[in-house]
């Protein structure tokens, strides 16, 4: 390969100039939404240097004093950082083992049914959850886990003293997740039954003439089928481990929960919007913006080293 | 020979199935019953429901209608509901707007930097700025406490735009290079032809987009501080989660603690209704909408 001549390069910008004389509407339609993707997603990265000042809002982003690191040093000394690190990372982690693979068994059940009629009603009624708001769900959970509620009623009955779960951190864990396996696990399912039904016939049939029974079926056939989509799906999930449903502990959690509720978002939330300290906040923002690039790259590396799948 | 002869399933084949259909219908109970309880709530007598509490699948007669007949007394709660519809209608409106012609245009092979524009688009979903720095291009863009700023938030997808891009690269080209042999500029080409053969596609976006808005309060939250321009979310927010019965006040009559715990579900319901008759008839585009491999490429 020769390198790139300025005369090659002057021919490559000449290609977009003439690229464009062609289709200049073209260019014209996607200038909203760049215009947009700029103004909204851009600007705000380049915000990001707010980390490394004392902002002020009245002197904005030229006239604050720039601190360096301190607003890091002062998250990661400060008793915040322990504590809303470990409960984002055990919601996650209580999500990835549970809330993930939720659907893909749901899914392989699914597909095991043989009435056509009947699978499409627990499949319809299992996305019901996914449409619910967040806060008619948050509704619901602190109804049935408060000292009077279904919860606190079942454990009367095994002679139990009903207490209000929601309030007590000890719980705050469980909720979370087992509300989040309700929410996620029709609609979620989705996309692997959709790859459950790409899976070729005749490779069923063969393994049938070969003798397999239909456990080994699943495990020879039906498994290696979805595992490419069962891996983007855990790349995808592995990019959010940061990322807890943050709406969701927003609307649950409480001053006596935030031993085991406060995730890293919460907390931002907390000192950034309600408190205003904007530099303090944005460094605790970029943080776990950071880790959660580094966590998505890795995972799709890790994915196309050791599989065939992976994003990007 | 054991195999090739059977015509019945095999014993413990029939057990598997019928365990399988009967945790299959226990997970659709569960799925289920939550909304359904609210509903039984809602209509249920509204003394002894306060007594009782508890989980309701059937409702507690003699039925009472007053829930529903106060809540649309309220104005507060009218209000949140009308500024809702505003919401959805003219931010799906803004969403569409701005994510078709930008799928259109990077699933063209004749647009030279689709690659790169690409590259450019899907990098928002790997790395953001975060929610501060956002708020804050809010702040000093002055769209605190204006109706855009939630119509703002919501006009463009990344992920539905890879989503449309990717069905769209899925027509065959003949089909616009006949068109543009008849005359036919890009915006006619992408309105009556492509559009019109990826209604599927269309529909599921424009479903979920409609929900998202409907469904969120986050933003409205943080942007917004007049009550007169909040939606529904955010007032069942503080009578579901707050338990403030702020939102209740200036109703038309002085309710009882009883009505109170009846409107509370009839809110509910009023709110989460649209969105629960709507779904049923988009979901069997829902898989194209899902379909998360596309991204590759």
């Amino acid at each position: 390969m020769t390198s790139i001549s300025p005369a090659k390069k002057r021919k490559h910008g000449g290609r977009l100039i003439l690229n464009y004389r062609q289709n200049r509407l073209l260019y014209w339609m996607l200038l909203p939404s760049v215009v947009y993707v700029l103004i909204f997603n851009y600007l705000p990265m380049a915000g990001l240097a707010m980390a490394f000042q004392d902002y002020s809002l009245t002197r904005g982003i030229f006239g604050s004093k720039w601190v360096g690191l301190k607003n890091f040093q002062d998250f990661f000394s400060g008793i915040y950082f322990a504590r809303t690190l470990t409960n984002t990372l055990i919601l996650s982690l209580l999500d990835l083992l549970i809330c993930f693979p939720a659907p893909i068994v749901l899914a392989l059940m699914l597909n095991e049914v043989q009435h056509a009629g009947y699978k499409k009603l627990v499949q319809t009624v299992s996305y019901i959850p996914h449409f619910i708001s967040m806060v008619v769900v948050a509704g619901l959970i602190k109804e049935f886990t408060n000292s009077t509620g279904v919860i606190a009623s079942i454990v009367k009955v095994f002679g139990g003293t009903p207490r209000s779960y929601i309030s007590l951190p000890q719980y705050f864990r469980s909720i979370f997740t087992i509300s989040q396996v309700w929410q996620t696990i029709g609609f979620n399912s989705i996309v692997f039954l959709a790859a459950l039904s790409g899976i070729d016939q005749e490779l069923y049939d063969a393994a049938k003439i070969d003798g397999a029974n239909h456990i080994q079926q699943t495990w020879h056939v039906t498994l290696p089928g979805i595992a490419s989509t069962i891996i983007i799906m855990l790349i995808l999930r592995c990019g959010a481990i940061m990322n807890v449903n943050f709406e969701k502990v927003l609307l649950l959690y409480s001053p006596s929960t935030y031993e085991t509720a406060d995730v890293i978002s919460t907390y931002v939330y907390r000192v950034g919007i309600v408190k205003q300290k904007i530099g303090y906040s944005t460094a605790v923002g970029l943080f776990n913006s950071v880790v959660s690039l580094a966590l998505v790259l890795t995972a799709n590396k890790l994915s196309r080293t050791y599989t065939d799948s992976s994003m990007f | 020979m054991k195999y090739g002869t059977k015509i019945r399933e095999s014993l413990p084949r029939r057990i598997f199935l019928a365990v399988n259909a009967v945790v299959l219908g226990l997970v659709g109970f569960c799925c289920l019953a939550p909304m359904w309880h609210v509903f039984c709530c809602s209509i249920s007598n509204p003394s002894v429901l306060a007594r009782t509490g508890g989980f309701h699948l059937i409702p507690i007669a003699p039925f009472s209608f007053a829930g529903y007949e106060a809540v649309f007394g309220y104005r507060n709660i009218l209000t949140g509901y009308l500024n809702t519809l505003f919401y959805v209608v003219f931010g799906v409106a803004l969403n569409l707007l701005l994510t078709v012609p930008c799928a259109y245009v990077l699933s063209r092979k004749r647009f030279l930097p689709a690659g790169a524009v690409m590259m450019f688009m899907v990098f928002t979903m790997l790395f953001s700025g975060g929610l501060i720095p956002t708020y804050l291009v809010f702040v000093k863009l002055g769209l605190i406490n204006t109706r855009l700023s939630i119509l703002l938030c919501t006009a463009f997808s990344t992920f539905n735009m890879v989503i449309l891009r990717t069905s769209f690269m899925g027509l065959p080209d003949a089909l616009e290079e006949s068109a543009r042999l008849d005359g036919a500029n890009d915006l006619q080409i992408m309105v009556r032809i492509i559009l019109p053969l990826s209604k599927a596609s269309l529909a599921v976006i424009t479903l979920f987009v409609a929900v998202g808005i409907w469904n969120s309060w986050f933003t409205s939250a943080i942007y917004l501080m007049d009550r007169s321009k909040w939606p529904i979310q955010l007032f069942l927010r503080e009578v579901l989660i707050n338990n403030s019965q702020k939102s209740l006040e200036s109703g038309v009559k002085a309710s009882a603690e009883s009505l109170q715990t009846l409107v509370k579900y009839a809110i509910t319901v009023v709110a989460t209704l649209p969105i629960l008759c709507i779904y049923p008839f988009a979901q069997r585009h829902f898989v194209k909408g899902v379909m998360i491999g596309s991204i590759k490429g």
